[in-house]
């Protein structure tokens, strides 16, 4: 019996993979003992890791001096990295909630890595906060909690504690996708396992047997979990903007800040995916199940995002010169030509202007350049933030405390340290749970693979 | 220890499962239930269940996040220690949307699936019945209860061979 099979749409799995197929080639790297590539991988990442944690405890140890700053640029490289992770972050809750509401079958072999690195990259920018905290055993001030000196509460006016609640709860509830959406993968794990496997991944799979009434229910979780991420994920990089944004800082105090900041999130998260995706693929030789065509449809999502923020720093620009405030005028002004010009430089260039080479549907399916397109991406993202922050602080309203920012090597080993720990991660994770969902592939396999000559099923 | 007798038919494709589970109901067998390694659309209709209905947990938990992050909010800022914060109101609506938003996403969320989990009986501790180990990886395990038809085994076997099962396999539990 055959389904219909759209004669339009490129197939999203490729080589006639049976449903047997998928478990094995998914199944056989939690299965296998880890691989020398892995293995070096994990040491360089553990490496770093040791050698960011020297750098964080000297920042806790010593106090915020370790970094740059300075009286006049109060914020730096710590917040730059905390929106920046934030915003990379947003991708995951993005391919798997979003893409689901608007029935993009592609998701499917790109959300459980895309949800993982969600949950890490959030993981690295909540390190950022902490960090910045200075004494961290206190974070817990943050919470609304009465305290034993009276019952002072934390200001529900302000920001930044609007910024605990959105990040808690998206991390939260993105942990909670993410492991729903696992479980179904899990069972298949166990049934395959035997000795002490087996109990492990009995224990993670909660019991699940795949009933067709769990299964209905379990669609009804998903797209009730993708009608409430939305929004949220929406919410969090408003909110993050919001930091900025209801400030009265020339340069921050925008209302485009957050529909801006929401499309950058997305551009660079997209593009952190793209790159993870393109290594998973090659080292776990899943080219079947990501294809060219999942490749390609990432590149127009970049592009995508990647003009609208470019539509935004224009905006910003024109709004700027419109308004006729002197402050405003000068922020920006001084943004793209000060002593910080090469970072607007950069900023435009690899965000507005690199995207756009995929425009060219060859290209858009060249594996190389979209590689080295989605890294530019994350450099472009990173001084996007970096321009936001530093240059709208470092020339304030008092000519006499104009300075400039150069990081010391506590801004860059604390850095450092945010990758040591996403690598570390994103490698246990490919290592020990399957990196691609098997079960939703699965489910689109009838309608979406390539068929080899004769296939019957 | 004798327990309860099962028929598992085993299917190898969705479409073959979907006719099957309506043909062998129109022939009076119950069928316990049919465990996929994947969803199949429609199923649950061809078995007779209802709509899922979890969208009436995530509302009244996302009502209660509501709730409880105005009450937070209000209580905190407007009445155990009203601060002045730019000379603003002391119960600030507008401002404490965020939080209210955030509580109410949490609590829908957390609420909801938890009464997933609850209903479906999944938990860490779980103890499940896997009829056939391949109903995760690549077949449909159609589970028949024996003890709740009132039809022989062998015509259930018959029933099940028509509509499409590649094997029929009996199990106790």
């Amino acid at each position: 019996m055959s389904s219909v099979v759209s004669p339009i749409r490129e197939h999203l799995v490729t080589n006639g993979k049976t449903h047997h197929d998928v478990t094995e080639d998914i199944c056989r790297h939690v299965e296998a003992k880890p691989t020398k590539e892995w293995k070096i991988a994990f040491t360089i990442c553990l490496i770093i890791l040791v050698y960011g944690t020297f750098w964080v405890l000297r920042t806790w140890w010593e106090g915020l001096g370790v970094w740059g700053l300075n009286k006049t640029v109060g914020w730096a490289w710590d917040i730059t990295n905390f929106v920046w992770w934030v915003g990379i972050g947003h991708a995951g809750t993005l391919i798997s909630a979003i893409l689901l509401l608007f029935r993009q079958k592609w998701r499917t072999s790109v959300n459980r890595a895309a949800e993982a690195m969600t949950i890490f990259a959030v993981i690295c920018a909540a390190s950022f906060i902490v960090m910045h905290m200075g004494r961290p055993w206190l974070a817990y001030w943050a919470l609304p909690f009465p305290n034993t000196f009276g019952s002072l509460w934390v200001n529900f006016n302000s920001p930044l504690v609007w910024d605990v609640f959105a990040i808690s709860t998206y991390f939260s509830v993105s942990c909670l996708f993410w492991y729903i959406g696992m479980v179904p993968d899990l069972a298949t794990i166990r049934d395959r396992a035997t000795g002490i496997r087996k109990t492990i991944y009995g224990i993670l799979s909660l019991g699940w047997t795949g009933g067709a009434k769990t299964w209905a229910r379990y669609e009804d979780v998903s797209l009730i979990l993708s009608g409430l991420s939305t929004p949220l994920v929406l919410s969090v990089h408003t909110i993050v903007s919001f930091d900025f944004a209801t400030s009265v800082i020339p340069g921050w105090h925008t209302t485009i800040f957050p529909p801006y900041f929401v499309a950058g999130a997305i551009f660079s998260g997209f593009a952190m995916v793209q790159n993870l995706m393109l290594i998973t693929r090659v080292v776990y030789k899943l080219e079947d199940y990501i294809t060219l065509e999942h490749i390609s449809l990432m590149n127009k999502i970049i592009t995508l995002t990647g003009s609208i923020v470019g539509i935004a720093y224009i905006t910003e620009f024109f709004i700027a010169a419109y308004s006729g405030v002197e402050y405003e005028k000068y922020a920006f002004l001084n943004r793209a030509t000060g002593p910080l010009w090469w970072s607007y430089a950069a900023m435009m260039t690899c965000n507005v202007l690199s995207p756009q080479v995929f425009w060219s549907a060859k290209l858009r399916k060249n594996i190389v350049l979209s590689f080295v397109i989605a890294v530019i991406v994350n450099i472009g993202m990173w001084f996007e933030r970096f321009v936001i922050i530093v240059t709208s602080l470092h020339r304030d309203y008092l000519p006499s405390s104009w300075t400039y920012f150069t990081p010391r090597m506590g801004d860059i080993g604390d850095y450092v340290f945010s990758f040591g720990l996403f690598g570390t991660l994103f490698l246990l994770f490919s290592k020990f749970l399957p990196v691609i969902n098997m079960a939703e592939v699965k489910a689109v396999l009838k309608s979406s693979s390539e068929r080899k000559p004769g296939d019957k099923h | 220890m004798a327990g309860k007798r099962y028929l598992v038919g085993i299917f190898g494709d969705e479409d073959i499962v979907l006719g099957a589970a309506e043909s062998v109901r129109k022939k009076d067998v119950k069928i316990q239930e049919v465990y996929c390694p994947y969803p199949v659309h429609g199923l649950d209709h061809a078995l007779g269940y209802d709509r899922p209905r979890m969208g009436v947990p995530a509302f009244f938990f996302g009502l209660t996040g509501t709730s409880l992050a105005f009450l937070l909010t209000f209580w905190t800022m407007g009445w155990d220690w009203p601060m002045n914060v730019g000379g603003k109101n002391f119960i600030p609506f507008p401002t404490n949307i965020p939080i209210v938003f955030e509580l109410t996403v949490l609590l829908a969320a957390f609420g909801m699936s938890f009464t997933f989990f609850l209903t479906e009986g999944l938990g860490p501790t779980a103890k499940p019945v896997i009829f056939d180990e391949r109903s995760t990886d690549d077949k449909f395990a159609m589970a028949i209860d024996l003890s709740k038809n009132k039809i022989s085994d062998e015509e259930i076997t018959q029933i099940l061979k028509e509509a499409g099962a590649e094997e029929v396999n009996v199990k106790e539990v």
